[in-house]
């Protein structure tokens, strides 16, 4: 009897390999676009790991912080090369990411029925942004301070309860050692979280199976292929097709990934912001405070919406619809075919500028605002907007072509 | 009693009240959770009041304190600062300090007990940031009618040297006055207010 008979009579190794992997089925026509899934996982699996050395280091004590990281960076052999590349990390982990969720955008991925695999991307999605937000406290510099003092003062806004909740959030009247010691437990909390939510994700997406870029559902179509007479006949296995083509996005990612960790850590101050190599000064703030990039475009909508009847919760509620949307998205979508392939010119447009739009908000929510500027941001926060709520009326109304039976190149 | 018979309205009632208790024991256990979260004793114990020498501040110069971990501004302000006051009204969100953001011997034209003297928590009510300092009386990139006062660069709210703040800007209210007082001509106690002066 081989270790392997052994093995599945106690536990289905086997079984879940086949079922996951050799004889899990897959469209054929996988493009560019359905690389960033399993570049995500590849980015999660290595922000632990780096993560988990950097905490062996560093110390969640507002008189220790700062200098712990800089005695990381200066002093443990190797700690630059492991803490670029948990900063390099985070910014990419969201590129990866942004190019995922526009994937999806592209051919419908969150549609029936996979909407509740997009909503759990979705929930992983802001659990990563509460991991990146806690973690940037964490080097206790000028910009993890008064970044986090903005953002948990979005909470004190709220009527009623706002006071008392944010006092709750940071257990301190200000951001505080209290407060960073508390983010530090989170920040390695919530990663391990993240994992539990990608098996979520993955075990609701093979159940249903993968969409692709014609947005056809294969298991409607004809039976039988090479492997077997069951799977559907646009299909292929996901090992050893996808397992080495995702291999192969894989070298071409990390080929960027180092780039940048070895020559441009910093990024020109979007990956390390400058005022963050000064230690943190509850007494002055930076003369220009942003948040890293990947929060730029719902900071711009945070900003646009002006205070009125005595309180700026409006923004607040404002910067927290602009991400709820996407929650909403799967029942926004009315038309008759998936794909972008399919769409008639009127998604295509709404699709092309609402990209523009969310660009321009990234790069507006870098810069001081001014009152051009934040004119600006008020007319592409509506085009942001609009693109989710008349999505049921352009998506209806717009002239699709017609999707063939079976899978184009 | 025999063996095949169910009691099932005995059976519902075991499974409610078993469920009962166990999730009133999961509420139970959430209180000292969350709890735990809040400001501890020796947190609320860091907010006493500061003194602060205000004898070498000169006019128009501002010295900031820390109190609670927050900055507290002092500034003595010019005459000519005083006299822009009364002409910002109209683009003023609260000129006439309506709004519950200092203590009732503040709520004046000047918003401060001695009128030269302006004490202001330095926290934009906003969402938190420290504005700067801007006294200069002039054209400015960020409004060309400056008439002096504070400009928050994180979202651009703006205030006149008695913190109240402009309307159409982010920051809804006037900048908080501290309780305070004067212990003598040149010491003031920020933090405590020994009632009316």
């Amino acid at each position: 009897m081989s270790f392997i008979d052994w093995l599945d009579e106690r536990f289905p190794a086997t079984k879940v390999w086949k079922e996951h992997f050799s004889e899990y089925y897959a469209p054929k026509n996988f493009n560019f676009w359905y690389f960033f899934g399993s570049l995500a996982l590849v980015v999660l699996i290595l922000q632990i790991v780096t993560g988990i050395l950097l905490a062996m280091n560093y110390k969640p004590d507002a008189e220790l912080a700062f200098a712990s990281v800089e005695y990381i960076m200066r002093d443990v052999w190797g700690g630059w090369f492991v803490r670029y590349m948990h900063s390099t990390g985070a910014s990419m982990f969201f590129v990866v990411i942004y190019l995922h969720m526009f994937r999806g955008l592209l051919y419908g991925s969150y549609r029936n029925p996979r909407e509740l695999i997009w909503i759990f991307g979705m929930v992983l999605y802001l659990a990563m942004m509460a991991t990146a937000f806690f973690g940037y406290l964490l080097p206790w510099g000028q910009m993890s301070f008064w970044g986090a003092q903005v953002i948990v003062n979005l909470f004190e806004t709220l009527p009623f309860i706002g006071g008392a909740l944010s006092e709750w959030i940071r257990g301190d009247y200000v951001i505080s050692d209290i407060t960073l010691n508390r983010f530090y437990a989170f920040h390695y909390l919530i990663p391990f979280i993240l994992v539990g939510l990608v098996f979520l994700h993955i075990v609701s997406l093979h159940k249903v199976g993968s969409n692709n870029p014609d947005g056809i559902e294969i298991k409607k179509g004809p039976k039988g292929n090479k492997w077997s007479k069951d799977a559907p006949a646009d299909s292929i296995p996901f090992h050893p097709y996808y397992t080495v083509k995702d291999l192969m996005g894989l070298v071409v990612f990390l080929i960027v990934f180092f780039t940048i960790v070895f020559f441009m850590p910093e990024m020109g101050g979007y990956f390390l912001e400058q005022p963050n190599f000064e230690p943190a000064n509850p007494l002055k703030t930076p003369d220009h405070i942003a948040p890293v990039w990947y929060f730029t475009p719902y900071y711009a909508i945070l900003r646009a919406v002006p205070s009125f009847a005595g309180t700026q919760v409006w923004g607040v509620l404002a910067m927290g619809a602009s991400i709820a949307m996407f929650f909403i998205l799967p029942w926004l979508d009315r038309s008759p075919v998936k794909s972008v392939r399919y769409k008639g010119p009127i998604f295509k447009f709404c699709l092309t500028i609402f990209a523009i739009s969310f660009v321009v908000l990234g790069y507006l929510g870098t810069q001081p605002p001014t009152p051009g500027l934040t004119l600006l941001a008020q007319v592409f926060t509506i085009i942001y907007f609009a693109f989710f709520l008349l999505m049921p009326i352009y998506s209806k109304m717009d002239k699709t072509k017609p999707v063939p039976e079976r899978l184009t190149k | 009693m025999t063996d095949d018979h169910v009691d099932s309205g005995r059976r519902r009632l075991l499974t409610v009240a078993t469920t009962t208790v166990g999730l009133a024991g999961a509420v139970g256990l959430a209180i000292p959770f969350a709890g735990s979260l809040s400001p501890s004793e020796k947190a609320k114990a860091a907010g006493a009041p500061v003194q602060v020498d205000i004898s070498k501040v000169e006019p128009g110069q501002q010295i900031t304190v820390e109190w609670r971990g927050k900055p507290v501004w002092i500034i003595r302000r010019s005459q000519e600062m005083l006299d822009q006051l009364p002409d910002l009204n109209a683009v003023l969100a609260d000129p006439e300090s309506e709004a519950d953001q200092q203590p009732a011997y503040a709520q004046n034209a000047h918003r401060s007990i001695k009128e030269e003297l302006l004490i202001l928590v330095g926290i934009c009510t906003h969402l938190g940031c420290s504005p700067g300092y801007q006294p200069d009386i002039g054209p400015a990139s960020f409004d060309e009618n400056w008439k002096g006062g504070f400009l928050c660069v994180c979202h651009g709210s703006k205030f006149d040297m008695a913190g109240r703040v402009y309307s159409g800007v982010p920051a809804p209210t006037n900048l908080v006055v501290p309780p305070h007082q004067y212990l003598s001509d040149t010491v003031i106690l920020v933090g405590e207010d020994g009632g009316l002066v």
